[in-house]
């Protein structure tokens, strides 16, 4: 009887993995505090449910790291009816999953990168959505003496002549593009040298990294708010042009991939300019943080924005 | 020290409050994992007797691959799925990339060369005239396999438990051909990187406690099996 008992308990844990092959259901946690207007469970169609309800949203880690998409996507979803995917990668891969058509739409926040791939015929629009802003983090007795520095340039600039040690992402980013950006504007390459170090990682670890080492790094202002009581880094440097963080959604072009949803892709971005839609993102974690983390921009020029 | 026992006290109190998202992603954890495990169950040790007992050219070849798979990073392993399941890829229109099935094939082609590599050293060590008494009482072939599987009971259930402790602590594979997208692929390995990469460290280990739980729990229950199967 004893190896019956036995494969009767691994037959039991068999079943336990194959039953209900269906993935759990979707979350409605925040439900809780949305209007009864609507209800659109998965399963129920609503009048006017897309044929292709799947959307693929290809976005950065700090994107999702701020928690808007946690609050947005749920909204979309409840108005349009589609499915969204949001993987979060690092802008490099989220850019390079657009331009292979695995994703029907991209957003970033690279505009140089973003320019190229839509000079790529990637994309069939570049929306402009919001924006926040980088500042120049660094040990409270800043070394370097990059407070009071008239530009971003400048400050890094100040950093490099003491060589004092500065963290970087390191992992292609948009964060990481636009610190290199900085570097190039400022004229300098600090690569393979002892004080510039690269973790490779998101910008929370990249963060604790440059905690423990007392050395500067760059990152944007959501992440580090989010963070601020668990570290002793102060902001040394804010405000400049160069550290605007620039948002766009671009759906992925059906002529060049067909196997796009391109209905699903130019819903989101619509979604995402849309006043109301606007509208929120310009109160999100206003309560939390006492400030805003995004200022909506949708519909005005990209020079215009900041100012 | 004080960050550890943090840990504690908010795994415990994750569970007991029921947590919804955190209850989704163990259930989820365990589906898949236990799935990918089954599925390599039933492949492995099949193939493992058979490359065990049989003779053919190449089988030193067949042999040395099956055990480097053993040692396929899991991270490969998800960016060859990945590959495979893109629309692109030749296996674009079964629409699986960001599934849950598709973490679960990924998990399989993790666990399949760890179970088949094993049970084939299971099956080495048994008495070669074994296999040739069972013939010879007029077994077939079905009857031969589920006799040899009772006699290498043991190591066959450490294969299982190593198997499922390959997939349920991997998380590249998960990462790449699942997405990590909350509701759907989060799981708790996955959700663990997530949350130590934003910072929220208590957070992540308390799961990373969970998910060390979770596989006490399992391998204790295949321990128990294991261990009962002895002859006194």
């Amino acid at each position: 009887m004893r190896p019956r008992a036995g494969m009767l308990l691994a037959l039991v844990l068999l079943l336990a993995g194959c039953t209900s092959g269906a993935v759990p259901a979707r979350p409605d946690g925040d439900s809780a505090a949305t209007s009864a207007g609507t209800a659109v469970p998965a399963q129920a169609a609503p009048a006017g449910r897309p044929a292709n309800p799947e959307v693929i949203l290809a976005t950065t880690t700090s994107t999702q790291d701020s928690g808007l998409l946690d609050v947005l996507v749920p909204m979309f979803e409840r108005g349009s009816g589609y499915q969204v995917k949001p993987i979060a990668v690092g802008t490099g891969q989220a850019l390079a999953l657009g331009a292979r058509g695995e994703a029907d739409v991209v957003l970033v926040h690279a505009p140089e990168a973003e320019q190229e791939w839509m000079a790529a015929d990637n994309g069939t629009a570049r929306l402009l959505v919001m924006h926040n802003d980088f500042v120049l983090v660094g040990p409270p007795d800043d070394p370097a003496g990059v407070r009071g520095a008239a530009s971003a340039e400048a400050g890094f600039a100040r950093i490099a002549q003491a060589r004092a040690p500065f963290i970087s992402r390191g992992d292609d980013s948009g964060t990481h593009k636009q610190e290199q950006a900085i570097w190039q504007a400022a004229g300098l390459d600090p690569r393979g040298e002892g004080w510039y170090q690269e973790t490779g990682q998101g910008m929370g670890a990249t963060l604790n990294v440059a905690d423990e080492k007392r050395a500067y790094t760059l990152t944007d202002r959501g992440t580090y708010l989010a963070r601020q009581s668990g570290l002793q880094l102060e902001i040394v440097l804010e405000g400049a042009k160069a550290l605007l963080n620039v948002y766009h959604v671009m759906p992925v072009n059906p002529a060049k991939f067909p196997g796009v949803n391109a209905a699903g892709g130019q819903a989101f971005a619509d979604f995402m300019v849309a006043p109301a839609t606007q509208e929120i993102i310009g109160q999100f974690g206003a309560d939390r943080y006492g400030q805003p983390l995004f200022f909506p921009d949708a519909g005005k020029r990209e020079d215009e924005v900041g100012s | 020290m004080d960050v550890l026992l943090g840990a504690v006290v908010q795994a415990v109190r994750l569970l007991l409050s029921g947590d919804r998202e955190v209850l989704r992603v163990t259930a989820l954890s365990l589906q898949v994992s236990l799935t990918a495990t089954a599925l390599s169950l039933l492949v492995g040790v099949p193939l493992g007797t058979w490359l065990a007992l049989a003779r053919f050219p190449g089988r030193r070849l067949f042999l040395g691959l099956v055990n480097t798979g053993m040692g396929m990073p899991p991270v490969v392993a998800g960016l060859l799925i990945t590959v495979l399941l893109w629309r692109s890829g030749p296996l674009g229109q079964l629409r699986l990339l960001y599934t849950p099935t598709a973490i679960v094939i990924a998990q399989f082609v993790i666990a399949a060369p760890e179970v088949t590599g094993l049970t084939v050293a299971a099956m080495q060590q048994l008495n070669p005239r074994l296999r040739l008494q069972i013939l010879a009482l007029g077994a077939t072939r079905w009857q031969l396999l589920g006799l040899l599987v009772r006699e290498t009971r043991l190591p066959l259930l450490a294969a299982v438990m190593a198997g499922f402790g390959a997939v349920i602590s991997e998380v590249g594979a998960s990462m790449m051909v699942g997405g990590n997208i909350p509701g759907q692929t989060r799981v708790l390995t996955t959700a663990t990187v997530l949350e130590t990469s934003k910072g929220n460290f208590d957070l992540a280990l308390a799961l990373g406690l969970l998910l060390l739980a979770l596989i006490y729990v399992v391998n204790l229950t295949l321990t128990w099996v294991q261990q009962r199967e002895r002859p006194l």
